[in-house]
């Protein structure tokens, strides 16, 4: 299977926005060389600026670009990007109706070694609480490439949340995305992944292997943009399928979970519905693959999740 | 400055704070402490020193102000009136409901208002933000920024405070209002700022320190910054939390008060008082 690092996808969708779009800045605190924006600096260090390890100013510097018609991107991991800057990020960028693009680097397990301190589970549902802010976690190279290309486009604040490690391709590069736009990856009778990121969708793709060999046919949902959500979509699937399966790499309240079943319990909907993801728990060191499974968002969980609402 | 010229100011300076202690009076209640101290610094920029135009108040290439202190938003809306970027009895409308001149400073509301605060330390950043923008577009414009000195208990305050040194912005002065009180009590007794101009220095400033109230010699410590260019410069103005209204002025728990326009009326009568005796 050809993968990509989706660092490498972010940085180069930049590196070429950037040769067209002048108003294009990247923000780093002293992470360049984990979220690959180096390279940005090796081709405009005009329009790179590295903070050092101040968070807090780095979104700050960025609302004040942006108020003078800039695009800044800031990045940092994850945990940072959300909890450390959360009033930062909330005040200066969003209330003040700015246009700061915040990425946030390593969503939940994928932290790996990094640890628990470096794991957020959480910055999903701090970022949903913030009107008018779009929310995006691209699935694959393709997806991020043209999603962060969107998010420039776009004036107002958008959050992206990527990995930094190789990932699968799962779409052709012609392929089309857009903001509040999921994209139904398969199609199943009985049952329907609604999944968000790179790792769950994945998770969710194998787990329909497995019910496919004891003959139950599993959907796959990819949601793209967590905020505004695809109602439709997900409505649809609802009226489609005997059960209904969210699946994040992230804790289930306030993020993908919870949309959906605000969503799906304001229409009204009675049908059989579960929700994958990290109940009531902190992050903890670990390989990927080891702390998938320790927190239940492997395939097999996964699998067996749609089995037991089908029984 | 010739005479005339800081007697015009002094004049504009008399305005705004008899326009301010009215504003908060109507509405019976504001932030009047940190509102009154930073009112020579607001005549001075607004009437004498930066460039803008009260018709285009998001002009290019104007100079930009970041009140970081945001809640002395009051005192800046009475500038912002007197020059002329909107109605002086929009100042009437202080935090009522659909108002446009909020406690706290409204880059969306108010025309004039070059950037959002009001969580403490946020709009310096935004101030590097802008004068770094501004030095990448090789825009000539200045940025002025002021925090509170309570403010300055602020982590953000001092992360901005040595990226700004390590820049070398010097297009950005800014401003501490140092009136040595805080909501709860005297800096001293909270957090003690001490050697507040040897900090400054340390991370890489042009640090001088002025009399806040004293228009001349603010005037000349702007220029001596404008004329070093190399450093981001940070003005420490010794002030006087409340000064000027006569029930506010150096007392303590002044950093919001509750009053009515009839104490409001008296204040301005004994400021008019006091002005009319030189």
């Amino acid at each position: 299977m050809e993968t990509k690092e989706m660092r490498a996808a972010y940085t180069e969708t930049l590196v070429a926005l950037g040769e067209k779009n002048t108003h294009i800045v990247v923000l780093e605190a002293d992470l360049m060389s984990c979220t690959g924006t180096a390279a940005f600096k090796k081709v405009y260090p005009d329009r790179f600026i590295n903070v050092g390890i101040a968070e807090a100013n780095m979104i700050g510097i960025a609302a004040g670009l942006s108020s003078l018609g800039k695009i800044p991107f800031a990045a940092s991991f994850g945990c940072f990007a959300s909890r450390r800057v959360f009033d930062q990020f909330f005040l200066s960028a969003n209330y003040a109706r700015l246009n700061v693009k915040l990425v946030g680097t390593d969503p939940g397990v994928t932290a790996a070694f990094n640890g628990g301190t470096h794991m957020p589970f959480e910055d999903l549902a701090l970022m949903r609480v913030v009107p008018k802010l779009t929310i995006i976690e691209p699935s694959d190279p393709h997806s991020c490439a043209a999603l962060v290309q969107a998010a420039a486009e776009l004036y107002g604040c958008v959050y992206i949340r990527i990995p930094r490690k190789a990932v699968p391709y799962l779409y052709p590069s012609n392929e089309t995305f857009k903001f509040g736009k999921a994209k139904l990856l398969k199609s199943g009778k009985d049952a329907c992944f609604i999944a968000l990121g790179s790792l769950m969708v994945n998770e969710a793709l194998k787990a329909r292997e497995i019910l496919a060999a004891q003959g139950i046919d599993a959907g796959v949902l990819d949601v793209l943009t967590l905020k505004p959500i695809d109602r439709e979509a997900i409505l649809e699937q609802a009226a489609t399928v005997k059960c209904l399966v969210s699946v994040e790499n992230h804790q289930i309240n306030g993020g993908l979970g919870s949309a959906v079943a605000e969503l799906l319990a304001e229409e009204g909907f009675r049908g059989k519905f579960a929700r994958i993801g990290i109940r009531d728990e902190f992050g903890e060191v670990g390989t990927q693959d080891y702390l998938t499974k320790r927190f239940g968002l492997d395939a097999e969980t996964l699998a067996a999740q749609v089995k037991k609402l089908l029984s | 400055m010739d005479k005339e010229r800081l007697a015009f100011l002094k004049s504009k300076a008399l305005e705004i704070r008899k326009l301010t202690i009215e504003e908060i009076g109507t509405l019976g209640t504001g932030h009047i402490g940190g509102a009154m101290s930073i009112v020579e610094l607001l005549a001075l920029l607004y009437f004498h020193r930066m460039h803008i135009d009260p018709q285009q108040p998001r002009m290019a290439d104007r100079d930009q102000l970041v009140v970081s202190k945001g809640h002395a938003g009051p005192a800046v809306y009475a500038t912002l009136a007197l020059k002329g970027y909107f109605p002086k009895d929009w100042l009437s409308t202080l935090n009522t409901g659909g108002t446009k001149l909020p406690s706290h400073c409204d880059r969306n509301l108010t025309p004039g208002i070059d950037m959002t605060t009001g969580s403490l330390g946020q709009g310096f950043s935004a101030a590097l933000g802008i004068a770094l923008g501004l030095r990448m577009d090789k825009v000539s414009a200045t940025v002025y920024t002021i925090i509170g000195d309570g403010e300055s208990d602020e982590g953000q305050v001092w992360e901005a405070a040595l990226f700004a040194g390590s820049q070398g912005l010097s297009n950005l002065i800014a401003f501490t209002d140092y009136n040595k009180q805080q909501l709860d009590g005297y800096t001293k007794d909270i957090i003690n700022l001490d050697d507040l101009d040897a900090k400054w220095n340390a991370f890489g400033w042009y640090t001088q320190r002025v009399d806040g109230h004293d228009i001349a010699a603010l005037d000349e410590a702007i220029e001596k910054a404008v004329g070093q260019g190399k450093k981001p410069a940070m003005i420490i103005m010794d002030t006087i939390k409340g000064r000027g209204c006569s029930f506010a002025e150096g007392i303590q728990n002044n950093h919001s008060m509750a009053f009515n326009l009839e104490k409001a009326k008296e204040a301005i009568a004994a400021l008019e008082a006091s002005a009319s005796q030189g």
